[in-house]
């Protein structure tokens, strides 16, 4: 599927890729959305967002669980499964490489985290794609586990809640597998919509392909993050394509609400108290 | 274009060339004007046969080199198709004169009431809708449309569906559902279209919906890939009971050339990036993605509509007697399984 612009103005995976790869943590910062040069510490104690200006710059998979569920809430499931080589595909590095090489540098074993929390007391299923790992991208273990945690959510009546961060849509090294994921996660989120469970999805930077094509965009509500990347090509493709200087603000959060494809666009700091507001008028 | 290639043609694909109809035989000349690459020593040596055919008083030994000739057209013809290399399989599925939907409209049903429109933007003319009749069986009808004419192609962008086609096919596969009608889709898309009217109108959210919606229809659905299986704007027709592929068609989680100008940093590469991705109808059917690869007529659909129009037409109805009768019930369960199960990955043993 597509991907995200890599040399357009998005520098998120850069920044944040710079202290996981080895390289001294850097004491500052440049902010994407001001330019301004900011304090690291002052970043990360502020939820990730630029107090300049508001930007909010990518959150690690911890990190978000810590902003978005109740202290030592979160049992994670499935954490056992494990990324193979089906196609036994090699580009420029062979996938088998690639995924230890991720793998050590981000400290996950995949893109995907699901498990089980509480958001104010409230019980739920949680799950996040992390833009870090491979581009975000679903591959088998991505749907298998945002898969099962819906199953599970389905059987336990729990509401759900998925924050997507992913670039990189259906994973291409595992190609038509993990096309058929979107089919397999869209299925499961069917049967849990019928058995009349709540699905909340959280749209953060960014969200596209294969990704936006199937469980992210399906939520009963769907809550983007300020000025996301959200879209189904990328932003590179289509301006190839249509030949024109693409609209300011396009495939933006804001965008996509202004074309009503997003219900609320929340900002970080109030996102817990916006997602248990909505659970409490959907779950009685 | 010499006469005498053409009257070769007829009698080596056609035995019977009573039956002939003269689409066909614009179809076949047609195709020799766009020669694939891999196809050139079987187009020269079409010629040199038809030359020697053309002869009108041929000696016995003018005879014996054109049978002799004949044989080894078939065999280079076969030889050339049996060993393609997935980028030229690339190259026969995007083949201008492929068959295409509104072909096997013509060839393979014996009736098509199109419905048209998606009741909220427009008329998307990728994708076209219909009530059609498969030997007699109503079916409802979803395939992608490329055109052949520029004046089509311009209409239907090439397959490239927008929103509103995606929202079409669900509208009425869904009244198929409700009244009992088997769905029948045949995909042949580069991909679901990048454009900002496409993103406007929420190009995710479609397919999105369409994966989800098609998993829930209570009628039997058969999916063929009939040429390109581009990507989400392939699969948003193509959750089904039954998933099939032509034989020289591909179906890949993106273009050759998408994936190699992200992985390979430039397009120049797609004949890699082809090879990696693993797509063709062979590798389709062992990794388990889909269930049956339709044999092709000898170097390719676009060198015999007819037949592969009778071949398609006796799969459907393979595919569809065989999901005729199941409860709906299990019909949904077999559909949620057969995507459920895809996937490959490790797991330690839970203790
Ligand atoms: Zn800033």
């Amino acid at each position: 599927m597509t991907t995200t612009d890599k040399s357009g103005q998005r520098t998120w995976l850069q920044d944040m890729k710079r202290p996981k790869r080895g390289v001294p943590e850097g004491l500052w910062l440049r902010c994407d959305g001001c330019g301004a040069t900011v304090f690291r510490n002052q970043v990360e104690e502020n939820l990730n967002i630029c107090s300049e200006c508001d930007h909010h710059f990518y959150v690690p998979t911890a990190s978000r669980i810590q902003q978005l569920l109740d202290l030592d809430s979160f049992e994670e499931w499935y954490a056992d499964l494990r990324p193979v080589d089906p196609l036994k595909f090699a580009d420029r590095i062979a996938y088998s490489e690639r995924l230890v090489q991720e793998q050590k540098r981000t400290g996950m074993t995949e893109a995907c985290t699901v498990g089980r929390g509480y958001m104010r007391g409230r019980p739920l299923v949680f799950g996040m794609t992390d833009s870090s790992f491979i581009m975000g991208s679903m591959g088998s273990v991505v749907g298998e586990k945002l898969c099962r945690a819906v199953e599970q959510a389905t059987e336990k009546s729990l509401p759900l809640i998925i924050v997507s961060g992913s670039g990189g849509g259906a994973r291409m090294h595992e190609g038509i597998i993990s096309l058929m994921q979107m089919g397999k996660v869209s299925a499961a989120l069917a049967r849990f919509r019928k058995a009349g469970g709540l699905f909340i999805s959280v749209l953060t930077n960014p969200t596209m392909g294969g990704v936006a094509a199937s469980f992210a965009s399906l939520g009963d509500v769907v809550i983007a993050e300020p000025n996301a990347l959200v879209g189904f090509a990328g932003p590179r493709v289509v301006q190839a394509t249509c030949k024109i200087d693409l609209p300011d603000g396009f495939q933006t959060s804001e965008f996509l609400l202004k074309h009503g494809f997003v219900d609320r666009i929340v900002h970080r700091a109030q996102m817990r108290t916006e997602l248990a507001r909505i659970i409490d008028y959907c779950v009685h | 274009m010499a006469a005498g290639t053409w009257h070769l043609a007829v009698t080596y694909f056609w035995p019977d060339s009573s039956q002939f109809e003269s689409y066909s035989a614009i179809v076949l000349i047609m195709a020799n004007q766009h020669q694939l690459p891999f196809e050139k020593p079987i187009y020269e040596l079409e010629a040199q046969l038809s030359k020697l055919e053309a002869e009108p008083d041929p000696t016995p030994v003018v005879q014996e080199s054109i049978r002799r000739m004949r044989v080894e057209l078939t065999q280079m013809t076969r030889e050339r198709y049996e060993n393609l290399d997935p980028w030229d399989t690339v190259q026969v599925s995007r083949h201008p004169e492929r068959p295409q939907t509104s072909d096997y409209i013509e060839l393979v049903f014996d009736e098509f009431v199109e419905l048209h429109g998606d009741k909220s933007f427009g008329d998307d003319r990728a994708i076209v809708t219909g009530f059609a009749k498969l030997d007699g069986h109503k079916v409802m009808l979803v395939g992608h449309q490329k055109g052949r004419t520029l004046k089509e192609r311009n209409e239907c962008l090439f397959g490239c569906a927008h929103p509103e086609g995606y929202r079409k096919a669900m509208s009425k596969m869904e009244m198929a559902s409700r009244f009992g009608i088997p769905i029948i889709c045949l995909i042949d898309t580069p991909g679901a279209y990048p454009g900002v009217g496409a993103e406007e109108r929420g190009q995710a959210y479609n397919i999105a919906v369409n994966l989800r919606d098609m998993s829930t229809l209570e009628v039997p659905i058969v999916c063929v890939v009939i040429g390109e299986g581009g990507s989400g704007g392939a699969l948003g027709i193509g959750i089904g009971d039954h998933i099939a592929v032509l034989q020289h068609a591909y179906y890949s989680v993106i273009s050759p050339e998408g994936c190699a100008g992200i992985l390979w940093k430039h397009n120049k590469h797609a004949d890699k990036a082809a090879r990696a991705l693993r797509f063709t109808s062979k590798d389709l059917v062992e990794l388990g993605v889909v269930d049956e690869v339709v044999s092709e007529p000898l170097g390719g659909a676009h060198r015999n509509h007819r037949q592969m129009a009778m071949t398609l037409k006796a799969t459907l109805a393979e595919a569809l007697q065989s999901l005729d009768g199941l409860p709906k019930e299990e019909l949904l369960d077999r559909r949620y399984e057969r995507f459920r199960k895809i996937g490959v990955f490790e797991e330690e043993a839970v203790v």
